[in-house]
């Protein structure tokens, strides 16, 4: 075998750095990219007009979205009967589209806090994208929960404000336990996002010509200067809310998991959910990040910095949590059997064969089958396979949600209380809506804030080892 | 500073999109957010609080009664709120209840009535009143303590477990009339009738019981139970000297089960004993 010649290495700095050859490190960002390059990538994403397939999914989304404040507006002057909840299906599509979409906030989370403590340079080049996609879909989960109390102009009892009818909020109840959850997660996530955006702000500030744009861009970065003085506290600064970030990923979906595991319904009342609600979390948030990240280097040129390597991470990470997430149902069925309980028994029979069957098999066909493909090098070579699998995630875990929240309540321990669930146009507007929402957020922060973190891929650049560089030429 | 278009100050420089006083803008935009974070809470605390908004309610009646005049003559608050031991509802009185002493000399053909009592018949503050009786269209009375409807409060069952009138309405012996020169010119809210103010009481029944006999009597002290007989056994309360002492025992006892029995706390506290 001969040394690597100039021309292999070179392929190697190509598109393709999905090998693993141990010869050389592949490469995070692809082609002939240097400093100037990655910023003016990112940044003309902000500067010039958007793109015509820009105003299309725009245009699109944003209809969607005002459709979807408007069913708001019609269900807060109604009130929450036009929904199909009904004893004993008190909790549906509400809590479904909640855990839904609080679920895959967590991808956000993991890539952002928990893959830089663990030194995953990969993850710079789609963080920026996981943070969005976290806080948006953190907006869409909270509208749910806060509508679901039946009056929304009351939501504020939720916390716990002094008031004249001195009533407190029960610290005993879960439900109580995920408000505080899901505040502190939105506002970490939140923050985390923001800072790291502050130096590539101040880069959109620099480089803008409209007066709004310096001013806008200007307010935003705080007057940040890239001192090294300013660098220095951006680093502490990123990874404390790094360290606060962590913890978050396995806590929030955690309490939302008692939500359910505190009660006594079966199907509900296990000690499994935590990990198997986290592990759910961050397969779906995966399957979301890969649904928006795959379309966006295609549109927006930025195959060279989100290459075939962080696709390809990504399928991984949502194939080995899913197949964690097979083995938590796995191990439903089991422990049901292995209890011994007639309620148990009967519920998880109910499941795949009952009245709600359907929901079952779809989230075991979506969930558990489609994304095995994974397994194979020409499935994750392949963007459409991979798309379609991170589709099939996407549904599945919705379906998910129903299967636990849905089927459980519909056969609970006493017969003569049982019902059938079926959702309302209502229902189903209002899950359709909430996607208009986030992808009408989604697209405003592609069209004017640094899609990807400019500073940091330059990080990840050949150019930012130069010390490495000596050493080869010695 | 004192050359503003020196183009070599690097400030006026058209690279620097802000204007210089924008430096102050900080410092303004955390003053008034602490301040902001200190005045919001503390207008929505004490201006929306049920105190301030709820207290001192003294609506205009269609007829200047006076609660003291009617009670210095000697008249119990029952006579006239004659449902108030039987009742949620502690009965405004109807119109035939004030007909029964203030009946009109002449009917609504102008005949003359009589067999009935006609005090200050002829007062022109009685003409509504005696619209109402003639034409059956009752006196709109503005209400003055007025719970919201999903608060099912009965009179009932405080007034026949030792609340007295005093406990809620304060001293109204001492309202007069709307419209005159009456210390208390009309019925007056004096308690804020907030859920917090519910819960205080419902919350330690024994800081206000007293003998049922006591309810309506708007100048009851807890030392006057030392000389009732019905008392005259409870030795904590006989060696009492003070009001709050007073009070202690007699609460003690009158909240179990020689007295009212008044139900646990769980259960005052509970949102169905209220909220149906």
């Amino acid at each position: 075998m001969s040394h690597p010649t100039p021309q292999a290495a070179a392929v190697l700095t190509d598109r393709d750095n999905t090998g693993d050859d141990p010869r050389s490190r592949a490469p995070l960002i692809t082609g002939t990219n240097d400093f100037t390059s990655v910023t003016d990538i990112v940044a003309s994403i902000a500067e010039r007009k958007p793109t015509l397939y820009w105003w299309i999914a725009f245009g699109g989304a944003a209809t969607l979205c005002g459709f979807f404040f408007s069913l708001l507006g019609y269900l807060v002057l109604t009130g929450i009967g036009i929904w199909g909840n009904n004893q004993p299906v008190a909790w549906a599509f509400d809590i479904i589209n909640f855990v839904f979409w609080i679920g895959i906030g967590h991808a956000g989370t993991l890539i952002s806090a928990v893959l830089f403590l663990f030194r995953q340079n990969w993850r710079t080049s789609i963080n920026r994208f996981a943070e969005a996609m976290t806080i948006f879909a953190v907006c869409c989960a909270g509208i749910f929960p806060a509508l679901h109390v039946g009056r929304p102009w009351l939501a504020y009892w939720l916390f716990p404000i002094p008031n004249q009818m001195a009533m407190w909020a029960q610290y005993r109840s879960p439900l109580l336990w995920d408000v505080f959850a899901v505040s502190t997660y939105a506002s970490v996530s939140l923050f985390f996002w923001y800072a790291g955006m502050v130096p590539d702000f101040a880069t959109l500030r620099d480089r803008a010509k409209s007066r709004i744009g310096q001013f806008a861009y200007g307010v935003v970065s705080l007057g940040w200067n890239g001192s090294a003085r300013h660098w220095h506290r951006f680093e502490k600064a990123y990874l404390i809310l790094c360290g606060l970030c962590t913890p978050l990923v396995f806590s929030v979906h955690s309490v939302v998991s008692f939500d359910f595991a505190t009660a006594q319904l079966p199907g509900w009342h296990t000690t499994i959910f935590p990990p198997y609600f986290v592990a759910g979390a961050i397969y779906g948030g995966f399957a979301m990040v890969l649904t928006l990240a795959i379309p966006c280097r295609e549109w927006f040129g930025m195959k060279d910095l989100i290459t075939m390597r962080h696709i390809q991470n990504m399928a991984r990470v949502m194939l080995a949590t899913g197949l964690m997430v097979c083995y938590a149902y796995a191990m439903e069925f089991f422990v049901a059997w292995y209890s011994g309980s007639h309620f148990e028994h009967s519920l998880f029979l109910n499941r795949p064969f009952g009245n709600h069957r359907w929901g079952f098999w779809a989230m075991f066909l979506l969930n558990c089958s489609g994304p095995q493909l994974l397994w194979f090098k020409w499935a994750r070579n392949n963007l459409w396979v991979i798309m379609a699998c991170a589709m099939c995630v996407n549904a599945g875990m919705w379906f998910e949600r129903y299967v636990i929240i849905a089927t459980s309540l519909s056969r609970d321990a006493l017969p003569s209380s049982w019902a059938q669930f079926s959702p309302t146009w209502v229902d189903l507007s209002l899950l359709t809506g909430s996607f208009g929402l986030f992808f009408t957020l989604f697209l405003l922060f592609l069209k004017f804030l640094p899609t990807i973190a400019i500073a940091e891929v330059k990080t990840v650049l050949p150019q930012s080892h130069a010390h490495g560089h000596a050493e080869e030429a010695h | 500073m004192s050359d503003p278009v020196n183009p070599q100050n690097p400030c006026h420089s058209p690279r620097f999109a802000f204007p210089k006083w924008a430096n102050y803008l900080l410092p303004i935009i955390l003053l008034s957010l602490v301040g902001g974070a200190i005045v919001v809470p503390a207008v929505v605390m004490f201006g929306l609080s049920a105190e301030t908004l709820a207290t001192g309610y003294q609506p205009d009646q269609p007829v200047p009664y006076s609660h003291e005049k009617h009670l210095r003559m000697g008249l119990d608050c029952a006579t006239c709120h004659n449902t108030v031991y039987k009742a949620n509802f502690a009965s405004v009185p109807s119109t035939e209840v004030c007909i029964r002493c203030h009946g009109p000399k002449k009917d609504a053909e102008g005949n003359e009535i009589k067999g009935t009592e006609q005090v200050h018949s002829n007062s022109p503050l009685l003409v509504p009143l005696h619209a109402a009786w003639n034409s059956g269209r009752p006196v709109k009375w503005a209400k003055v303590h007025n719970l919201p409807d999903y608060a099912y409060f009965s009179h009932a069952s405080h007034t026949n477990r030792g609340i007295g009138c005093y406990s809620c309405h304060g001293r109204i012996d001492k309202m007069g009339a709307t419209g005159t020169t009456d210390a208390v010119p009309g019925v007056v809210q004096v308690k804020n009738l907030s859920m917090a103010w519910c819960l205080e009481c419902h919350r330690a029944p024994e800081k206000n019981l007293r003998p049922v006999n006591q309810i309506t009597n708007m100048e009851w002290q807890p030392l006057d139970a030392k000389s009732l007989p019905a008392f005259a056994g409870l030795r904590e309360l006989q060696a009492a000297t003070t009001q709050d002492e007073a009070q202690a025992a007699l609460g003690a006892h009158l909240k179990g089960k020689d007295g009212y029995r008044i139900r646990s706390k769980e259960y005052m506290q509970s949102c169905s004993t209220c909220h149906r």
